[in-house]
C-alpha cells in the first residue's frame, strides 16, 4: 500500500473490484425496536462506503453486526464468499479480516501502543514476535505516531489514539475496515489527522465502510453514499450527486441540517 | 506475659495455627481455582453455563458455611464414606480434606464475584476491539480482560481471603484441630486463663491477616490502569 503522505490530496483514483461483502435482507430487532429494515448492501473490493444518517437510524449497528458483535435476526451477511459464521474459532477467524474502528478508540490500555498493535498478528496470526514488532514499527510510522510506541494509551491525545487504533486494525492485514464515527470523539484540532490517515487509506485501495459525520471526506473518498433513516437505507449514490441533488425528503431535510 | 508463656507450652498453639494456616492456604487455592471455573461461566457465550454459574453462586453463598462443612463431614465422610485422602489414611486427615473441600466451594463463591466485579471494571469496548481483531473468547479473557480485571478484584479477593482466614474456625466443629479447637481446649480445662487465652487467639489472626490487607492495599495502587 502507498505510504501516507498529507500533501497528497488530488483526486480518488483506485481501482474497484468484485463483489467482497453482501448484506442480504439484513432485519434485527432491540426488543421492540426495528433497528435495521431489511438492509441489502453489496459493498465492492476497493470500494469506499461512507454511511449517514440522523442519530439513531441505526448506522452503528449496521456497522456492527458486519463483524458480528451484534447478532441479525434474519437475512445473510456474506464476506468474500463466505456466509458470517454464527460462534466460535470460524467467527474469531472472520473477525480477523475485518477491522474496526471505534469512536472511544477501546485501545488496550494495559498495553503499550506497540503490544496494541502486536497483539492481533502475534495471537490471531501466529506471527513470530520479531517479525510482528518490526511491521508494527512500520506501521505506527505510517500513522506518525512511530515515536510513541513504548508509551501506553492514556499518555496519548486522542487523535493519536485513533491513528494508533487503526495501525491496530490494519496490522491484521483485513480485507474490509469498518470505522464508526472515527473523528466523532476527537478535538476539532486532531478531526484532520485521522481523516488524513483515512484518505490515504482509501487511496491505498483500502474496502471501507465509514459512519462519519465529516461531509469533507464523502465528498474526497467515497464511491457511494448510503443514506440511512429509521433502520432503512433509504438512499444509495455517488457523493456528487447526493449532496447535490439527493432523490428523498428524508435525505434533503437531513442535508439541510448539517450542511446549513 | 509469663501466663503467656505457660499457655504455650501447655497446648499446641502453634500447631493449631500452623493448622489454621495450612487449611487457609489449600483452600486458597482451591477456591481460586473453582471460582475462576465459576466465573469463566458466568461471562461465557454458553447460556447453559451462565445459568448454571448464576445459580451456583446464589445457592452456595447462601447456604451458611457450617451447614456446608457438617454437611461434607456427615454425608460425604461420614454416610458415604468418600475417603479423599486416600484408603488408609487416618480418621483427622481425611476431615482435614474435606474441611479443604467445604471451605474451598464456600469461598469460591466469593472469588467468583470478586472476579466478575473486576470484570465489571473494564468497558465493554475492551472486549468489542478484542474481538474485532479475531481474538477468541479465551483469548479476549486471558489477554485483555482478566489483565485489567485483577485491579478491581484484588479488594475484594483480599477481603475474601481474610475472612477465609477467620471462617477456618469452622471446621473445628467437625474436629480439625486448628487454632480456636486449641483455644477451646484451652478454656475448658484453663478457665482462669481466660483473658491471657483471648488476647492469644486474637493476636495470632491479627497476624495471619494483617499482611494480607497491606498486600492487597499494596497491589491495589501497583496495579493500576490508566485510561
Ligand atoms: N444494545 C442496544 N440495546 C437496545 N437498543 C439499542 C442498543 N444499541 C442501540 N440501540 C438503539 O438502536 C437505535 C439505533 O442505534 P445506533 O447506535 O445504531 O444508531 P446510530 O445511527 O449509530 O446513531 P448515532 O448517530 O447517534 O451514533 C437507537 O434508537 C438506539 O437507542
Ligand atoms: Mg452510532
Amino acid at each position: 500500500m502507498a505510504a501516507f503522505i498529507p500533501e497528497d490530496t488530488g483526486p480518488l483514483v483506485h481501482d474497484i473490484g468484485e463483489t467482497i461483502l453482501e448484506l442480504s435482507h439484513v432485519e434485527k430487532h432491540f426488543g421492540e425496536l426495528h433497528v435495521l429494515q431489511d438492509i441489502n448492501l453489496t459493498v465492492a473490493r476497493g470500494e469506499v462506503v461512507v454511511v449517514l444518517g440522523p442519530s439513531g437510524s441505526g448506522k452503528s449497528t449496521l456497522c456492527r453486526t458486519i463483524n458480528r458483535l451484534e447478532t441479525i435476526d434474519s437475512g445473510t451477511i456474506t464476506i468474500d464468499g463466505t456466509e458470517l459464521p454464527s460462534e466460535g474459532k470460524a467467527l474469531a477467524r472472520l473477525r480477523a479480516e475485518v477491522g474496526m474502528v471505534f469512536q472511544s478508540f477501546n485501545l488496550f490500555a494495559h498495553k503499550t501502543i506497540l503490544e496494541n498493535v502486536m497483539l492481533g498478528p502475534v495471537k490471531v496470526r501466529k506471527r513470530p514476535r520479531a517479525e510482528a514488532e518490526k511491521s508494527a514499527r512500520e506501521l505506527l510510522e505510517r500513522v506518525g505516531v512511530a515515536n510513541q510506541a513504548s508509551k501506553y494509551p492514556a499518555q496519548l491525545s486522542g487523535g493519536q489514539q485513533q491513528r494508533v487504533a487503526i495501525a491496530r486494525s490494519l496490522a491484521m492485514d483485513p480485507q474490509i475496515m469498518l470505522f464508526d464515527e472515527p473523528t466523532s470523539a476527537l478535538d476539532p484540532e486532531m478531526v484532520q489527522e485521522v481523516l488524513d490517515v483515512m484518505v490515504s487509506l482509501a487511496r491505498g485501495g483500502m474496502t471501507m465502510i465509514v459512519v462519519t459525520h465529516e461531509m469533507g471526506f464523502a465528498r474526497k473518498a467515497a464511491n457511494r453514499v448510503v443514506f440511512m433513516s429509521d433502520g432503512m437505507i433509504v438512499e444509495k449514490s455517488d457523493p456528487e450527486t447526493f449532496f447535490t441533488n439527493p432523490t428523498s425528503d428524508r435525505a434533503k431535510d437531513f442535508l439541510g441540517k448539517i450542511l446549513h | 506475659m509469663s501466663e503467656l508463656a505457660q499457655l504455650m507450652r501447655q497446648y499446641d498453639v502453634l500447631g493449631g495455627f500452623w493448622m489454621t494456616i495450612k487449611l487457609t492456604v489449600v483452600s486458597a487455592l482451591g477456591s481460586l481455582i473453582l471460582g475462576v471455573i465459576v466465573v469463566i461461566m458466568r461471562i461465557s457465550p454458553v447460556k447453559a453455563f451462565q445459568l448454571f454459574g448464576k445459580g451456583y453462586v446464589n445457592v452456595i453463598r447462601n447456604t451458611p458455611l457450617t451447614v456446608i462443612v457438617t454437611f461434607c463431614a456427615l454425608a460425604f465422610y461420614n454416610v458415604l464414606a468418600w475417603r479423599l485422602a486416600g484408603p488408609d489414611a487416618r480418621s483427622s486427615v481425611q476431615l482435614f480434606w474435606w474441611g479443604v473441600v467445604a471451605l474451598s466451594v464456600y469461598h469460591s463463591t466469593f472469588v467468583a464475584e470478586g472476579i466478575r466485579s473486576g470484570i465489571n471494571t473494564v468497558p465493554p469496548g475492551q472486549a468489542e476491539a478484542a474481538r474485532s481483531i479475531g481474538l477468541t473468547f479465551g483469548q479476549t479473557l486471558s489477554q485483555v480482560i482478566l489483565p485489567q480485571a485483577v485491579r478491581g478484584s484484588v479488594t475484594p479477593l483480599g477481603n475474601t481471603l481474610i475472612a477465609l482466614t477467620k471462617n477456618t474456625t469452622v471446621v473445628s466443629a467437625i474436629g480439625v484441630a486448628e487454632a480456636s479447637y486449641v483455644m477451646k481446649n484451652m478454656i475448658e480445662f484453663s478457665p482462669n486463663f481466660i483473658y491471657a487465652i483471648f488476647i492469644l487467639m486474637a493476636l495470632g489472626f491479627v497476624i495471619l491477616t494483617l499482611p494480607v490487607g497491606m498486600l492487597v492495599s499494596w497491589a491495589s495502587t501497583k496495579l493500576a490502569v490508566q485510561r
